[in-house]
């Protein structure tokens, strides 16, 4: 019979195509700078995104006390006033850093990032690291617990205070892992995909208290829910304190760079003039215990 | 496969014993399973092909195995699994809640808007406003104005529970879609049938119970399914009132890891819940046909 041969050569055609396929993919490595030239950090010549230019990346609405009126590219807030930092001492001016908004969930999916780091509040941890690149810490953080004025949860004076109060905090964030964790409460945590959800469902009496790191406590209860109050903040556990640090692409040839202008600007005392100047409220709350 | 059967219009039963089928028929019969085996072989082998070619695609992909590790990441599917489940319990306990308003709420809703005769006018006005409304109404605005919004009402007695609320708000919409099924299908069934009701003297109510509605029901089930099927999905949006739900389990093991696997296992329990609701459903239309066609044909 004649159709069989027709339908093998059809077949062979069909897997040649396949193995054509398989190897078309260029290998991911291709396009990356030598790691030579990554380590030697030379002052506004780093393999950036777009050439001659310090991509930045923020979500958006960028939050007080980090950013100021929005605006990331004001240089005012704490965050904006790091970043260009850390662009100064790479070299690049403040003209030639770009600010880009990447909603926080989309700054680590894996993928081609279009941002050469990210600035959001993300705590430094060994097992996001297994996501992506982190600088060193730029900021040591502390989680506080904010209630309403005259609340049951106001009062409390100690951890265990809080356990039967119920306590909401923002997904994906070191404040819910610290109620998890530390308070353990006896009422699961109410989880919010934004802290403006937690605050309004606080203003609501929908939970007794919220768990927010304290510059972000100091803010809600100064501007947006007055008639709030910081019951108090937590120690670090486990002995090392948590940090901030900045996002990179996982294997970026940015990270080393980025991270000796970070140590470079703690040490000459920069980052602490900053914080002083931005976050200057945070630093007397209670320690709850 | 048929062949062996007595070939249609050869005779009866009883005439099969002294039937020999003629060679120019048992060469057809070869024939045709040699055709058939060969229709086998070509379908398996390209199935086998084109599997082979998507594997490939996939994982010659220049960021797969980022990819592999950041969403199929067996350590973290199990470590989600539990805590998926249990929020899923409060999308099954939603749904089932919820369904069972919207089918009602719904019902009533289309019933209204299809009552005939000028004292009815304002009951339909307002069905058709509430339809008008609520399905044009964003679901996650519906949402965010009534389980963030009314308890800053702080009226007394109304719940601030952010779930009761979360189904308020998606009772509201989804009765808004399913009324609109309803309708299509009330009106669907031929006015003949109800007029054929009225001439043997029921009354309009009755032709609507006992005529109209079970006709209209039966052609409804594979919309209304989908609209159960997209509300089972949508009780998730609850989460935004603070509820811990089976995509906000996963989130939050997201959240703090950055490997999406749990959002994988999520998607996958969702698709696990929705199967055995399809098969169920097919079940209860195959079944509504046969006795319609029982009732029908002879």
């Amino acid at each position: 019979m004649h159709p069989a041969p027709r339908v093998l050569r059809r077949a062979a055609a069909v897997v040649l195509l396949a193995a054509a396929v398989s190897c078309a993919p260029q290998p991911e490595e291709a396009g990356k700078p030598s790691s030579s030239a990554g380590s030697a950090c030379q002052k506004g010549e780093l393999a950036t995104r777009t050439s001659d230019k310090l991509t930045i990346a923020t979500d958006e609405p960028a939050y007080e006390p980090w950013f100021k009126d929005d605006e990331p590219a004001n240089g005012k807030g704490f965050e904006s006033a790091v970043a260009y930092a850390v662009a100064g001492q790479l070299g690049y001016a403040k003209d030639k850093v770009a600010w880009q908004t990447v909603p926080f969930n989309k700054a680590f999916a894996p993928g081609e990032k279009t941002f050469d780091f990210d600035i959001n509040q993300v705590s430094v941890s060994e097992e996001r690291k297994k996501a992506v690149d982190f600088s060193t810490g730029y900021y040591d953080v502390r989680q506080a617990v904010v209630a309403l004025k005259g609340s049951k949860a106001a009062k409390a004076k100690s951890i265990a205070d809080l356990r039967g109060v119920k306590l909401g905090a923002q997904v994906g964030t070191t404040s819910l892992d610290y109620i998890d964790a530390v308070v353990r409460p006896t009422q699961a945590a109410a989880v919010y995909g934004k802290n403006d959800q937690a605050k309004s469902a606080l203003k609501n009496g929908q939970v007794d208290a919220i768990v927010v790191d304290l510059p972000t406590a100091f803010y809600i209860t100064g501007a947006e829910v007055t008639d709030a109050t910081i019951v108090g903040q937590f120690e670090h556990q486990g002995g090392t304190p948590e940090q901030f640090g900045l996002v990179l692409d996982k294997g970026s040839a940015l990270t080393s760079c980025v991270s000796r202008a970070v140590d470079a600007l703690r040490e000459d005392g920069t980052l602490a003039k900053i914080e002083q100047q931005w976050l200057s409220d945070a630093v007397d709350a209670p320690v709850l215990k | 496969m048929t062949l062996n059967k007595a070939e249609p219009g050869s005779g009866e039963h009883d005439a099969a014993d002294d039937y020999v089928p003629s060679q120019r028929r048992l060469d057809r019969e070869r024939y045709q399973r040699a055709r058939a085996r060969r229709a086998t072989a070509i379908g398996a082998l390209s199935t086998l092909v084109t599997a082979v070619v998507l594997y490939l695609v996939v994982v010659s992909a220049p960021g797969w195995p980022r990819t592999k590790e950041t969403f199929f990441d067996w350590g973290y599917a199990r470590e989600a699994l539990p805590k998926v489940l249990e929020g899923l319990w409060l999308n099954v306990r939603l749904l089932l809640v919820c369904g069972a308003a919207v089918l009602v709420l719904g019902m009533l809703i289309a019933v209204a808007r299809t009552l005939r005769g000028p004292v009815f006018f304002p009951l339909r006005f307002l069905a058709a406003a509430y339809t008008d409304f609520f399905r044009g109404l964003p679901l996650i605005i519906n949402l965010m104005i009534v389980v963030l919004g009314v308890p800053a009402l702080r009226l007394q007695g109304v719940t601030v529970d952010p779930v009761l609320l979360g189904g308020t708000a998606l009772t509201l919409t989804y009765s808004a879609y399913v009324a609109e099924v309803f309708r299509a299908g009330i009106e669907s069934v031929h006015p003949s049938q109800r007029a054929a009701a009225r001439s043997l003297g029921l009354s309009n109510r009755q032709a609507l119970r006992y005529v109209v509605l079970p006709q209209a029901v039966r052609r409804q089930v594979p919309p209304l399914l989908n609209d159960l099927v997209s509300l089972q999905k949508d009780t998730g949006l609850v989460s935004i009132g603070g509820a811990v739900d089976a995509v906000r389990a996963a989130d939050i093991i997201v959240g703090r890891s950055l490997n999406y696997t749990p959002y994988i296992v999520a998607g996958l329990v969702f698709v696990a819940l929705t199967i055995p609701m399809t098969r169920f459903t097919d079940w209860v239309t195959a079944r509504m046909d046969r006795r319609q066609a029982q009732g029908g044909a002879t």
